[in-house]
């Protein structure tokens, strides 16, 4: 199996000969080696969204209970570690706040271990703790979830591979192009120049916009710490015409 | 003053408890008027299905029109909301019962709206599936080379549903997309 400090050499080597600047993770990029046989190796074409593509789906609150962004709250008892919330919002390119859309999250246990049947990580299982959640966006685009801080946890890409503590974020724009799928970590891991879906994303200052940062403020005394996150989705309104946005 | 984007990353291996949902994949109850079946394959570039991938669509109605309604997440009771979400099988099969799309504008092409996601693919992907008979004259498909137009365009199945499958790489590689203001 391959070690890490070959898996750490073609990460650096990639970084070096790569342009500062890519805004996004690479789709080949064999440190990651499952993604070896999926992605494609074809430029996507560009092309001007039209019809359903500029009109992202709608939810609303017959899809979403308000008791689903609290996980800790979710399975009949106290789940175990260390209580956090992590808020954010939600924005377009043009820092327009998309609101009133879906958020679903889904993590580890404070063990590194997921409710899921193919994870084998042999840590325990939290009978209090699903690591699922859900929200809709406020009309300031803002989103909320109350959950655990989840554990880093081992996987096969290489001998002794770990990914560094993660929550994974799906979301929607307000154009269905603007859909996102990604993951939110927390700040300082130790994991981070080690892991190669992280640093799938050469650019530095991209990599921090998907770190969280750890904010007093929204820590509650002698309750749990908070972190923020903002998320911006690609591009503004594709072909919003000029604004009839009264309310704001 | 357009903010830099955050990044996207792969979906992993460990949403199947977090995104599927009952009636994900049925925008029509299946067998109701008018339903058809759209489902294929999501192969990786050995041709092998893929089992942890993720696909989702956004279509207009029979009548054209994109609903902006509410209610995917608890269909029974719900109107059509033309979303929908299919994770693949251990095959690597997808499937939605849906109706047809119909051209938003006159003349226009029909097509469902289509993102992939995929344990091993670092950042979702957009395609489109064209309706075999509203493909003609549409500006994205007469810049294609044939082989590539024909991957975009669903085959009519004999029980009248639409087969479209998904190649991740390789020699019938899906032609994917990217739009204004994506970047990279
Ligand atoms: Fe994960």
């Amino acid at each position: 199996m391959t070690e890490q400090r070959e898996i750490s050499a073609e990460i650096v080597a990639i970084h070096d000969a790569a342009q500062v600047g890519e805004p996004q993770p690479r789709l080949d990029f064999p440190p990651y080696r499952s993604s070896l046989l999926r992605h494609p190796t074809k430029r996507p074409r560009p092309v001007d969204p039209e019809g359903a593509e500029l009109v992202a789906p709608v939810f609303g609150h017959s899809d979403v209970d308000p008791l689903e962004a609290d996980l800790t709250i979710q399975s009949g008892g106290e789940p175990i570690g260390e209580r956090i919330l992590v808020r954010g919002r939600v924005l377009d390119g043009d820092g327009r706040p998309v609101r009133r859309q879906l958020v679903e999250i889904w993590q580890a246990n404070a063990a590194g271990r997921y409710v899921h049947q193919r994870d084998r990580h042999p840590a325990p299982v939290d009978p209090h703790f699903t690591g699922l959640g859900r929200c809709l966006t406020d009309d300031d685009g803002g989103y909320a979830f109350t959950t655990i801080k989840p554990g880093a946890y081992p996987w096969r890409n290489h001998r002794n591979a770990w990914r560094p503590a993660h929550i994974h974020f799906s979301l929607f724009g307000t154009d269905f192009t603007q859909r996102l799928i990604t993951q939110m970590y927390f700040p300082g891991d130790p994991l981070f120049p080690l892991d190669p879906i992280y640093q799938s994303i050469t650019d530095p200052a991209a990599r921090e916009r998907l770190v969280a940062g750890y904010d007093h403020d929204l820590s509650e005394p002698e309750w749990l710490l908070g972190y923020r996150w903002d998320i911006v989705l690609t591009g503004g309104h594709a072909t919003y015409l000029e604004p009839e946005d009264h309310d704001d | 003053m357009t903010e830099p984007a955050t990044p996207g990353q792969t979906i992993g291996p460990f949403f199947h408890e977090a995104l599927p949902y009952a009636q994900d994949r049925e925008l029509v109850p299946p067998g109701s008027m008018g339903s058809i079946r759209l489902h294929g394959y999501v192969y990786d570039g050995a041709g092998l299905g893929a089992p942890d991938a993720l696909v989702e669509i956004r279509q207009a109605d029979p009548a054209g029109v994109v609903p902006r309604v509410e209610g995917s997440l608890h269909r029974p009771g719900a109107a059509f909301t033309g979303w929908g979400r299919s994770s693949t099988d251990r095959t690597g099969h997808y499937w939605f019962s849906t109706v047809e799309p119909a051209p938003v504008r006159p003349g226009g092409p029909a097509f469902f709206a289509v993102t992939v996601f995929a344990r091993g693919l670092l950042n979702r992907l957009f395609t489109r599936v064209y309706l075999p008979e509203h493909a003609a004259g549409d500006p994205l498909l007469d810049r294609l080379d044939p082989a590539e137009r024909a991957g975009l365009i669903a085959r009519r199945d004999d029980d009248g549903g639409l087969r479209f499958d998904i190649h991740l790489q390789g020699d019938a590689e899906t032609v994917f997309l990217t739009f204004p203001g994506h970047g990279g």
